[in-house]
């Protein structure tokens, strides 16, 4: 049943195709880090309307599906004349849905840090970029840094979810790959196999990396 | 712009089977979550070992990529499955495994000293289990069962992908009949939101109900 020649000779080309998969998470989740700080800081906004704006936005990205949000940008954009490749339309897709939990965490990181810590670079008379960049910020992100690491597995698993959109990743090229033989068994479990194993080793980073964070 | 609303009736048959989903495949993900977490808790090791590689072979490899082995895969095994069930079912599994988690550091999470004080009063371990720590550890499982409630229910949309007629899936084909792209898809996102917030509110409420008496 399960044909090893065939499954030697497609491995090359799902490789391949894994690539695209990895470039999408980074890309995805770089954008994903930067933008889940700002709306960390927006939601902090003195100014209320912007903190609930913000607080609305998030709420939404949450709970709808990202699928749901990958048709969104990837079909509905070009109407208002932004013309995207599949590719751009799929990281800056799981980049927004991912934000916002990055958001949260980076809010509980922030939150984390003591109030005498504030007060101490208030009373120094440190202008505000100087109290977040040299003060809280080197204290509340090191200790998120596992919880972002989940959410980076997490991201890459949601990945597949760009075939949806015609980005010939990992396992939209396995779909194609089997529908040419009509052999789908390898294609697919392999693909499987390849997400295990990544994200299996990730998170065993991940955990050696808590552990060493919670040394100190 | 008026409120593209003739375009509902059309999505109705797709909430429902996205509602139908949601159901089934969170009741057994429950189920799951509570055999897998006290497997992981069981005091034979093979059973331990079989319940940690369930729980990481289905939080290792990507829930669509699982639906796709289901749905084209399993046929090939001569086990054919209707996309419902296919659905259903690795909704089921997947989130399952992560509700196990829940379930272990629920139970992890009651004071060992309960334990040992049901064990003073000489209680069988079954019963330590049910009127001690099970109604402790409720607790505590509630808002996270609760968060991965909506996760699921966000998660429902990927069966679109497997040709099964849920929201997601009613909503693609009919911006291709209606071209009317914007609306449709606006639509669609704000149908999912209705459903889900009440469940978020839900859950932040239970969240909050259950923290006033501890701390």
């Amino acid at each position: 049943m399960w044909d090893w020649e065939y499954a030697f000779s497609i491995m090359p080309q799902l490789l391949k195709a894994l690539q695209i998969t990895i470039v999408a998470t980074f890309l995805g989740f770089l954008l994903a880090c930067v933008l889940g700080l700002l709306l960390a800081f927006a939601r902090r906004s003195t100014f209320k309307p912007i903190s609930l704006i913000t607080g609305g936005i998030v709420e939404f990205i949450r709970s709808t599906p990202l699928l749901a949000q990958l048709y969104f940008i990837f079909y509905v954009l070009p109407q208002c004349g932004i013309m995207l490749s599949p590719l751009a339309a799929g990281v800056i897709g799981l980049g927004l849905h991912y934000s916002t939990y990055l958001s949260e965490v980076y809010r509980a990181g922030i939150d984390a840090v003591p109030r005498g810590q504030w007060e101490a670079a208030t009373a120094l008379n440190f202008s505000l970029s100087r109290i977040w960049l040299s003060i809280i910020l080197p204290q509340a992100i090191p200790p998120v840094i596992p919880v972002m690491g989940n959410y980076l597995i997490g991201m890459f698993k949601d990945t597949p979810l760009l075939s949806a959109i015609t980005l010939v990743e990992v396992l939209q090229a396995a779909k194609i790959i089997g529908s040419r033989s009509f052999q789908y068994i390898e294609p697919i479990t392999m693909v499987g196999a390849m997400f295990l194993v990544l994200s299996y080793i990730s998170s065993v980073g991940i955990r050696r990396l808590e552990a060493r964070l919670n040394r100190w | 712009m008026s409120p593209p609303l003739d375009l509902l009736p059309a999505l109705l048959p797709g909430v429902v089977v996205t509602l139908q989903l949601t159901v089934f495949s969170s009741i057994l993900a429950l189920i799951i979550a509570f055999v897998v977490g006290f497997g992981r808790l069981s005091k034979y090791g093979p059973v331990r070992v079989v319940s940690s590689a369930y729980v990481e072979f289905f939080r290792g490899t990507s829930l669509l990529v699982q639906l796709f082995w289901a749905y084209f895969v399993l046929p090939h095994f001569g086990l054919e499955l209707a996309a419902m069930h296919a659905g259903v079912l690795v909704l089921g599994l997947n989130y399952g495994a992560y509700g196990s988690e829940v379930v272990r550091s629920s139970i992890l999470a009651v004071p060992k000293s309960q334990t040992e004080a049901g064990i003073a009063l000489n209680m069988t371990p079954t019963q330590i289990m049910h009127r001690i720590i099970l109604p402790q550890a409720f607790l505590t499982m509630l808002p996270p069962f609760g968060n991965l409630l909506i996760e699921l229910l966000k998660g429902t949309a990927l069966v679109s992908l497997i040709t099964l007629g849920d929201l997601m899936f009613m909503g693609a084909q009919l911006r291709v009949t209606t071209l009317r792209t914007t609306e449709v898809f606006s639509l669609v996102l704000i149908i999912y939101f209705i459903i889900a917030y009440p469940l978020i509110l839900g859950v932040r409420t239970l969240e909050s109900k259950f923290s006033k008496g501890r701390a």
